[in-house]
């Protein structure tokens, strides 16, 4: 198969119910879980409905619980059937969502802990990101630097839509620590609908809600570039993950022209935003909007995009984005599919570089 | 951008049917023959109620220049740019050979106005001044006809009231609404702009209909603001797609003013992508969302996107379409277009007719 050998960029393992990660709570917050009945809450997404079409592709979808919290048959379904060697679990919890920061930061912790106890221990070929509670750079930080010994976490995890844009300088503080651990900065679809998902207000329909998501990547890195994060951690990579990548080209022309003409305003930025872009942001190979039995669009995107860098192999499993072994679109070559199976994602996350060939660094040594 | 006025005289060759020209009054009081004696009152009184922080008429992300004007547009006599015909003549319309223009009025045109009543007397003060100090001063200019989006009965009075005004070449509405705009509290806006038979056009703004510019709220700098307004506009047409308008509404038209459009065949398949998944949430779609899109959008051109090679753009209008594309200045504001300049990429004769002349004449009941 061509895609052996791959490294996945994101997959999506599930806590199966909330009462899976009470062993990962201390004291207090089992009792308040528990008490409360907040255990009895399914912590899904509003972004990512379980028996909406979105979340899961019709055959990979289990008998019971929620899709991909089956560790078998996610073995079966991807690791397997895609011959990946290495696949990055992106955890989507409800968690976020919350707003009593204390609470999401404890489930949360033990979101990342359960992934990497039941998850990262079982099976060798996946590594994970860990997720932020982002209510308060503080917890982030804190949570960054309690699971950074571990090597299998190779990325932070963040939702594109929440309080503020991402390159807002109060968040700086997390960029630094990934910086410096090594971590790539992860930013996958989804919102907790803090506002309302687009400028025009709240749409109707859930089909609109993933739609739009493309439109606030598009913002996501008119906040990093025009804060100026890139210029800030020259080491940090940033990783659009579920983003799509057609809208790219439009993106790339408009703030090169933009910032000719408001440069003034942002005086950090020392070349054309687009080139900072190539070098600095990752896309997701799924989803792949384009029309159907049409490869030369692709090419023709490629080729206004200007780089082969930028595309990152993904499955996006257990979320329904191809069917079949159709993971890889026509009109690729040979050796872009090399690089987008393999060199860049090895480009883009530090820690599966060092990694290469070394045994990664068992959960239970690296947390006290 | 922000060149001198130039004492060119000579015949332009190239007419053009510039579909983005901002007016603006050179005080805001020269509404106020327009208005009843209680809303003239309340203009002097307490004036707009919008959804910022600074009062009406100044911006929270302030502009590069001269209040996002060219500085060389400032009239002679006083008042902002925009706000004087003769210097609009001279420097722009007789300058870049304009046959026709269409006005587009901005803020303070009652659109985001809170007070819906106020909005109402706005808009209908405004069209009224467009009328009065340049349609009939000056026949090559074509008002907008401006409709309180969020007061459907004063918009459709409007609405009936001008339509056969031929002075008027389009419904203006502000796609930064209290919903989107494809929500069905619009559709009787919508089924008055089908009745004229006039297009619908939607110029991007700067006040806010009550949501953040981004799905993860404020962004800091105008460099974020100005990009903004196409995934903006890019949620809009979403929204009038998989509501369902274009099946409700079949002849309806609309223009997407100073809001890209390259955008447009990519979100065309990604729309297409997942409604296929979805389509059960939106069964009211009989074709995929792309033909909506295809059949029921035109783009003005103003900032036109300057790729590395030009031939890109080319290849992306190809997938757009020749015959959507409005060409388009916005005159007299700091990210002009000169039509001379502007485009850098070779077209056609019939392309270059089409996009700077001939799209805006059949769109637009010109004859």
């Amino acid at each position: 198969m061509i895609t052996r050998g791959a490294i996945d960029c994101d997959i999506h393992p599930a806590v199966p119910n909330t009462e899976a990660l009470l062993p990962y709570l201390d004291d207090y917050w089992r009792d308040q879980i528990v008490n409360r009945h907040i255990h009895k809450q399914s912590f899904h997404l509003q972004s990512y409905p379980p028996n909406s079409p979105l979340s899961c592709r019709p055959d990979w979808r289990p008998k019971d619980g929620p899709p991909g919290s089956d560790l078998d048959l996610l073995r079966a379904q991807t690791l397997d059937a895609f011959g990946s060697s290495i696949a990055i679990c992106n955890t989507l919890h409800g968690a976020i969502s919350l707003f009593n920061e204390d609470m999401a930061s404890a489930l949360i912790s033990a979101v990342n802990d359960y992934i990497a106890r039941e998850w990262l221990d079982r099976e060798p070929r996946l590594r994970a990101s860990i997720l932020l509670p982002l209510h308060n750079p503080d917890l982030a930080m804190k949570e960054i630097e309690r699971l950074a010994a571990d090597n299998r976490f190779v990325q932070v995890l963040m939702p594109v839509m929440g309080e503020m844009p991402l390159g807002r300088r109060v968040y700086w503080p997390i960029y630094e620590a990934c910086e410096r651990h090594g971590l790539t900065v992860g930013v996958h679809a989804g919102s907790t609908y803090r506002t309302s998902p687009t400028a025009a207000g709240w749409p109707s329909y859930q089909v609109e809600d993933y739609i739009a998501q493309s439109g606030s990547f598009e913002n996501l890195l008119l906040s990093f570039i025009a804060e100026g994060v890139f210029q800030k951690f020259p080491a940090l990579t940033l990783v659009c993950i579920e983003s799509g990548f057609t809208w790219l080209p439009t993106l790339l022309w408009r703030i090169n022209k933009t910032w000719r003409g408001v440069r003034a305003e942002v005086p950090w930025l020392d070349r054309p935003p687009a080139d900072i872009i190539r070098e600095r942001v990752r896309f997701t190979l799924q989803p792949l909007d384009l029309p159907k039995d049409d490869p030369q669009k692709l090419a023709r995107t490629l080729e206004h995009i200007g780089s082969d860098d930028l595309l990152l192999f993904s499955t996006d499993y257990p979320h329904w984005q191809f069917d079949g072994d159709k993971v890889l679109p026509d009109g690729l070559s040979d050796a872009m599919i090399a690089k987008i199976l393999v060199d860049n994602p090895r480009a883009a996350y530090p820690r599966l570089r060092e990694a290469q060939g070394a045994a990664p660094t068992q959960y239970k040594e690296a947390v006290p | 951008m922000n060149i001198p006025v130039r004492d060119v005289t000579a015949a332009q060759k190239l007419m053009i049917i510039d579909c983005d020209i901002h007016p603006v009054q050179r005080v805001k009081s020269d509404l106020a023959p327009f208005m009843e004696a209680r809303w003239r009152d309340h203009m002097a009184t307490f004036g707009g109620h919008i959804r910022q922080g600074l009062w009406a008429g100044q911006n929270v992300y302030p502009r590069m220049m001269a209040g996002g004007r060219r500085k060389d547009a400032f009239p002679p006599g006083g008042g902002a740019p925009g706000s004087d015909l003769e210097t609009m003549q001279k420097q722009h319309l007789d300058t870049n050979g304009v046959e026709v223009g269409m006005l587009i009025p901005g803020n303070g045109s009652g659109f985001e106005e809170r007070n819906l009543d106020y909005g109402a007397a706005l808009a209908h003060a405004v069209n009224e001044w467009q009328l009065e100090y340049f349609v009939r001063k000056e026949p090559r200019l074509r008002a907008g006809l401006v409709v309180p989006q969020e007061n459907a009965a004063a918009a459709i009075k409007e609405i009936e009231l001008r339509a056969v005004d031929r002075s008027f070449s389009q419904v203006l509405i502000s796609p930064r609404a209290n919903e989107p705009l494809g929500r069905a509290r619009y559709w009787p806006i919508y089924e008055a702009v089908e009745a004229s038979g006039l297009p619908l056009g939607q110029h991007n703004a700067n006040i806010n209909g009550g949501h953040p510019s981004t799905g993860s709220g404020w962004p800091t700098y105008y460099m974020q603001e100005h990009y903004a307004f196409l995934p903006h506009q890019q949620a809009m047409v979403v929204s009038m797609i998989m509501e369902g308008v274009f099946e409700r509404f079949p002849k309806l038209k609309v223009v997407s003013i100073e809001s890209g459009y390259t955008w447009a065949p990519a979100l065309g398949w990604r729309m297409d992508k997942h409604w296929e998944r979805m389509r059960k949430e939106v069964p009211h779609l009989k074709r995929p969302p792309s033909e909506y899109l295809r059949e029921h959008f035109w783009y003005t051109t103003q900032p036109i996107e300057e790729p590395d090679d030009p031939a890109h753009l080319v290849e992306v209008i190809d997938w757009i379409g020749w015959d959507r594309m409005l060409f388009s200045t916005d005159y007299p504001h700091w990210d002009f277009d000169d039509p001379r300049y502007a485009i850098k990429f070779k077209m056609t004769d019939k392309q270059k007719a089409m996009m700077y002349r001939d799209n805006a004449k059949a769109l637009y009941r010109l004859s």
